[in-house]
């Protein structure tokens, strides 16, 4: 047999027809739902007299826009509140499970998926949100889709795919002390811009990935989109299966042990080859930065901001420069120790328990500056427990954070929490554009480490110095 | 769906790379439970000041734009979130086709379902329609999916390439979800061999 890539092997293994003059149609293991994509799903589902085909390969939670305040309030937000309700009711009515507010296991949907263990290697795993990709870490063929197709995953757990190209991203070396897989992900995506992967899934491979942890391989994976691709993946090993052992919708017993001897098969054959390449060195990496209003637009922490006269092409000069001009940056100067006005530690990207623990490590004993508004929200009801049973909810407190609930919060800025017109902020989460964390906000992207190390100094700073 | 027919238009254009879903329509109008009312909010913070009044400079808000249904837009349109509320948007405004060099992976098949067309063209050819909408506003081109070309004012034809099954269901105005339901028996049988994984519900 020809020697397959992991991709080729997920894709194969879910075909289940394909017909001449139409795309394959892939069978989806794992549907992730949440409250802002899927109210006119469920409405389409009503329309045509359809039922939810796989309520048991089916979960939801609210997650986008739910307040990270107060939890024992309702929600203030009337037009928020119908959203929430409507899934909760949409969920009851169709039989899909969910961990709504007030459950012990709400959360961010890509922070539940896995920690539930139910992500698992080999599925493919769809949600309405473009960051579905980070259950790739656990080498899963996950990837996001619009309300269309959850409405056709909902009627018959199946889509209409192409299938896509594999693109090999072969990450070399060891990280440096202060460095971290969001600066791996961040210099991927300033190397290869925002398009480099579009039609192809990431295979993350290498010595710097293999020593990264589950949740740091999250992190990898999450941010595939904004590298283009529409799924990232890190093949399955033993740190992937210590992580998942024991977790409430892992396999147990005689099935954890069949389960790992199937997910063993999964790595990419030796001799298989892809449609792209593209090489990191990790031990020449820097923390990363973003300065611009597109994930392309990111550079070592201590570099100049570019000049736009220096770019070649029209439209991507005048790109740039409408870019500087909404983020009222100067080319050629550099970053480091530009005022900020708020700090974000949260999201599906750096919501995690490590990611809290990272910034933890810097917060610790340390006053954030008065002049910063600084957020920690934890990514899941389940690691703000773990997180307070370290203590680090109190480390948060006593350096002058606000320790929230658990949701999507300022990554997205639906549910109230945002910046103002003008704001900086160093954020730990995935997007960059103009408004996404409030109309008029201003973003810098950035690893927990530097986001925690700039809340002290009141300026962007490299955590290097004060680790 | 309607059937897809060809057109004829002005184009709009908006020379800005990477026009990612959050400026096509900010995450804040994704409250709704609804398809519609999306078209006024489309490019919301580039159209309307912080008081909710048009930008007169932003190309939506000038006369050119009335009635047009051709976005010409730059590489890499719709990046970002998987929201069908983009293509749901844009098209709600009136748009019926964006030109571009790509667009996101995610974005081109949501536009697809939706029947608002993904135009690729050429960087040379794409250069020479900002060239033309620039020089002549008023100059329209015709947008003909069947024949898959776009033919610019000199009666030249371009010609570009879609997914043969969408461009199938846009021409007969069908949707995916009646194709996949007839596959019914194939869904059956893969379910029956298929290696039990997890219940969500247990």
């Amino acid at each position: 047999m020809k020697p397959r890539t992991i991709i080729e092997k997920i894709w194969d293994a879910h075909v289940v027809a394909e017909q001449a003059g139409a795309p394959a149609l892939v069978f989806i293991d794992l549907h992730l739902v949440h409250e802002v994509t899927s109210p006119q799903a469920f409405d389409g589902l009503r329309r045509r007299g359809l039922k939810v085909r796989r309520p048991d390969l089916t979960l939801a939670t609210a997650d986008h826009n739910v307040p990270t305040h107060d939890r024992s309030l309702p929600i203030l937000d009337q037009v928020s509140a119908r959203q929430v309700a409507q899934l909760e009711t949409n969920c009851a009515e169709f039989g899909v499970p969910c961990y709504s507010l007030g459950s012990e296991r709400q959360g961010i949907v890509h922070v539940i998926g896995p920690e539930l263990g139910l992500t698992q290697p080999g599925m493919t795993v769809v949600c309405g949100d473009s960051h579905t990709a980070t259950h790739g870490a656990f080498g899963a063929l996950a990837f996001g889709i619009g309300t269309s197709e959850v409405e056709n995953v909902l009627a018959t757990q199946c889509l209409l795919q192409r299938k896509p190209k594999t693109y090999q991203v072969q990450v070399n070396g060891t990280l440096r002390p202060g460095v971290a897989a969001k600066d791996i992900i961040l210099a991927l995506i300033a190397k290869i811009g925002t398009g480099g992967g579009t039609g192809s899934v990431f295979e993350y491979c290498g010595a710097a990935i293999r020593t990264l942890s589950m949740e740091e391989r999250m992190t990898v994976c999450n941010m595939s989109i904004e590298g283009g691709a529409r799924a990232g993946l890190v093949a399955p090993d033993d740190v992937t299966y210590q992580y998942m052992c024991g977790r409430p919708f892992a396999p147990k017993g005689a099935a954890w042990d069949a389960a790992v001897a199937r997910w063993k098969q999964l790595p990419t054959d030796n001799g298989a080859t892809y449609d792209k390449q593209v090489t990191l060195d990790a031990g020449a990496l820097e923390p990363m930065i973003t300065f611009g209003t597109s994930l392309g637009m990111g550079m070592p922490v201590a570099a100049a901001v570019p000049d736009p006269a220096t770019v070649a092409d029209p439209i991507e000069r005048e790109s740039l420069r409408k870019a500087l001009r909404y983020m009222d940056l100067e080319a050629g100067k550099p970053l480091l120790g530009h005022a900020i006005d708020a700090v974000f530690i949260g999201s599906c990207t750096n919501g995690r328990i490590t990611d809290l623990r990272a910034a933890a490590s810097v917060l610790k004993g340390r006053k954030v500056s008065p002049k910063v508004r600084v957020l920690v929200v934890p990514g899941s009801v389940q690691v703000r427990k773990q997180a307070e049973s370290e203590g680090l909810d109190e480390i948060f407190r006593a350096a002058g954070a606000e320790w929230r609930e658990a949701g999507c919060s300022m990554c997205i800025a639906m549910n109230g929490d945002q910046l103002r017109p003008g704001e900086y902020s160093v954020s730990t989460s995935n997007r960059n554009f103009e408004g996404r964390q409030g109309p008029g906000g201003r973003t810098f992207l950035a690893s927990p480490l530097t986001a925690a190390a700039s809340a002290v100094a009141g300026a962007v700073t490299d955590a290097r110095t004060l680790l | 769906m309607k059937k897809f027919t060809a057109f004829s238009s002005r184009m709009v254009p908006l020379p800005v790379d990477n026009i990612d879903t959050d400026q096509i329509i900010p995450a804040r109008f994704l409250k709704t439970i609804s398809k519609e009312g999306l078209g006024d909010q489309v490019f919301n913070d580039w159209r309307y000041d912080a008081e909710g009044k048009p930008k007169p400079k932003f190309i939506l808000n000038q006369p050119r734009a009335k009635g047009a249904q051709v976005l010409l837009a730059g590489d890499n349109f719709g990046c970002g979130s998987s929201r069908e509320h983009a293509p749901w948007a844009l098209l709600q405004y009136g748009f019926r086709a964006v030109i571009s060099t790509s667009f996101a992976d995610i974005f081109r098949q949501n536009a697809l379902k939706n029947a608002l067309l993904p135009v690729v063209v050429s960087r040379e050819v794409h250069a020479e329609l900002f060239d033309l909408a620039s020089k002549e506003p008023e100059a329209k081109v015709t947008v003909d999916l069947a024949a898959q070309r776009l033919i610019l004012p000199d009666g030249r034809a371009i010609e570009f390439s879609v997914d043969s099954f969408a461009r199938h269901c846009l021409l007969e105005g069908v949707d995916e979800l009646g194709y996949i339901l007839s596959q019914e028996a194939a869904i059956a049988a893969y379910e029956a061999r298929r290696e039990q994984t997890i219940d969500t519900r247990g």
